[in-house]
């Protein structure tokens, strides 16, 4: 299976997130971490509730739950059962991430989406990131703004109880987010080691590094029969 | 018998300089844009604007009609950016609260229960606190855990926009999301509602009847009037329109021309505009 597509790892790299999480609700921005979550159901996790991206939870075409913004802020997120897959503009060796703005907040170099749920999501339930494009502006010493919370200011803010960074999953590889340093723990097929060093300026802890699987064949028909016959997931990576 | 209808330019003559004016709905999605309309069309002006924006933000920042922007976050949801907002963000031509979209939420519910704060966890540990040096912790009467005391935010004024209203006010949302819209309406002094019809009788089930007139102090009849956002399901949003109003927006030499087209009359040459777009 040669011809399978680094969106197509990316893809499992996503799926296995998830695994283990039972029956909790998976938020994934993106179109690869939505694809991810939806071939975790259809395959390890088949207890996952998933949103449709509006207001409704979806299992197998039908509708079963109703979940609008305002109870996700206000009971959802909060109640903690979630594991949310975000996108990060960039992350850094301390595990915190921005999504808000790049230079001074005052006067910004670069405006982004906005804090959006990130404060409220890393103190409060599993929170993992999708990157997909793995570069040294993403990863770096220190985030500009922090919107995702990292594991030393969870301590020092008194809220690492339900804090609970997970996994960086990139187009490169997935890095562990622990809070003694953060872990390469795979590269996807045909990335090197040294390639994801190069793209990240702070250091990784490289002692147990294997290669990201591939999908199985059943997977691979889930993903471009089933999942994405549109192939979306080629427009992310 | 009260009858609150009236027009989008009578809602903004109640409207005054300086205010705290909340804009409902949710990124690109049922924002009273025909309200938004007629604010560009008058004299108003140093807004505080609180909103989960969308494009109502872009278009009030493109007429320097904001001062303070309270939000989580600005985005037109297909499409990441709002180009009128980064450009007067990254010139520093306006201020902002910045807050988590949850920590914003709690901000209004207070309001709403006439609360000066309500505690929650999100916010510690990140930048909100940092950027925003007004905001005080409070610690549990019943433990030890330390939480963010999310100050009420009281607005003067509220503008949503919902499907179906009758003419004393009682209004009604048929998408599947009520958004925070209650609590926008909830949280301010004065609501305003755009709907895309004024009925006699309303059909549906009684719990999409979001508002009860007691909190709505006028409701315009404005079909369209969240063009170019959602107002599922009577339309959703025109993508078309709205990749027009970003590539536009973000070339100064083509902005004149949208707002010569789209934005110099009034709401009914907007529409028949749009209508010539499509």
């Amino acid at each position: 299976m040669s011809d399978i597509t680094r969106a197509e790892v990316a893809i499992i790299a996503c799926a296995e997130l998830f695994r283990g999480d039972g029956e909790i609700l998976v938020s994934p921005m993106g179109a690869i971490p939505s694809l991810g979550a939806r071939l975790a159901r259809l395959t390890f996790e088949p207890d996952l509730l998933l949103s449709d991206g509006e207001a409704c939870l979806i299992a197998d075409g039908r509708t079963e739950g109703w979940l609008p913004f305002r109870k996700v802020l206000d009971t959802v997120v909060p109640h903690g059962k979630r594991h949310v897959v975000m996108g990060a503009n960039q992350i850094d060796r301390h595990g915190n991430q921005n999504i808000s703005a790049i230079g001074d907040h005052a006067r910004p170099k670069k405006q982004l989406l906005g804090m959006r749920g990130g404060p409220g999501n890393t103190v409060n339930h599993r929170t993992s990131y999708w990157v997909p494009r793995h570069s040294r502006r993403v990863f770096v010493d220190e985030v500009d703004i922090v919107s995702g919370v990292g594991f030393a200011r969870a301590r020092q803010a008194g809220v690492a109880g339900f804090h609970d960074l997970h996994r960086v999953v990139t187009n490169l590889g997935v890095l562990d987010l622990r809070p003694g340093g953060i872990r390469l723990l795979s590269v996807h097929p045909g990335v090197s080691v040294d390639e994801v060093v190069a793209n990240t300026t702070f250091e990784l802890d490289l002692a147990d590094v294997t290669e990201t699987r591939l999908p199985t064949s059943e997977e691979l028909h889930l993903i471009r029969v089933v999942l994405d016959p549109k192939s979306l997931r080629d427009k992310e990576v | 018998m009260m009858d609150k209808r009236m027009t989008v330019d009578e809602v903004v003559s109640q409207l005054w300089d300086g205010m705290t004016l909340g804009i409902g709905g949710w990124g690109s999605r049922r924002k009273p844009m025909a309200l938004v309309r007629a604010i560009l069309r008058s004299p108003l002006r140093e807004l505080t604007v609180v909103s989960y924006g969308g494009p109502d933000v872009g278009l009030l920042a493109s007429a320097g009609k904001i001062r303070r922007l309270v939000f989580g976050f600005v985005t037109l949801d297909s499409i990441p950016f709002d180009p009128w907002f980064n450009r007067v963000r990254e010139a520093g031509e306006i201020e902002v609260t910045e807050y988590d979209e949850g920590v914003f939420g709690t901000g209004l519910s207070a309001a709403a229960q006439r609360l000066p704060f309500l505690p929650t966890r999100a916010g510690l540990g990140s930048d909100v606190l940092r950027l925003n040096p007004h905001l005080r912790t409070v610690r549990s009467p019943y433990g030890d855990e330390e939480l963010l005391a999310v100050p009420a935010l009281k607005l003067d004024a509220s503008l949503v926009h919902l499907n179906r209203a009758d003419a004393r006010g009682n209004a009604q949302y048929l998408g599947v999301d009520p958004y925070f819209d209650e609590l926008f309406a909830l949280a301010a002094d004065r609501c305003y509602v755009s709907v895309e019809k004024i009925v006699d009788e309303f059909d549906g089930p009684v719990q999409t009847l979001l508002l009860n007139r007691a909190s709505v102090h006028g409701v315009v009849e404005t079909p369209h009037g969240a063009h170019f956002t959602t107002a599922a399901p009577d339309y959703g949003r025109d993508e078309p329109f709205q990749r027009h109003y970003v590539t536009s927006a973000k070339d100064p030499d083509l902005w004149p021309g949208f707002v010569d087209r789209f934005l110099s009359g009034d709401e009914a040459s907007y529409q028949a505009a749009v209508a010539e777009f499509a």
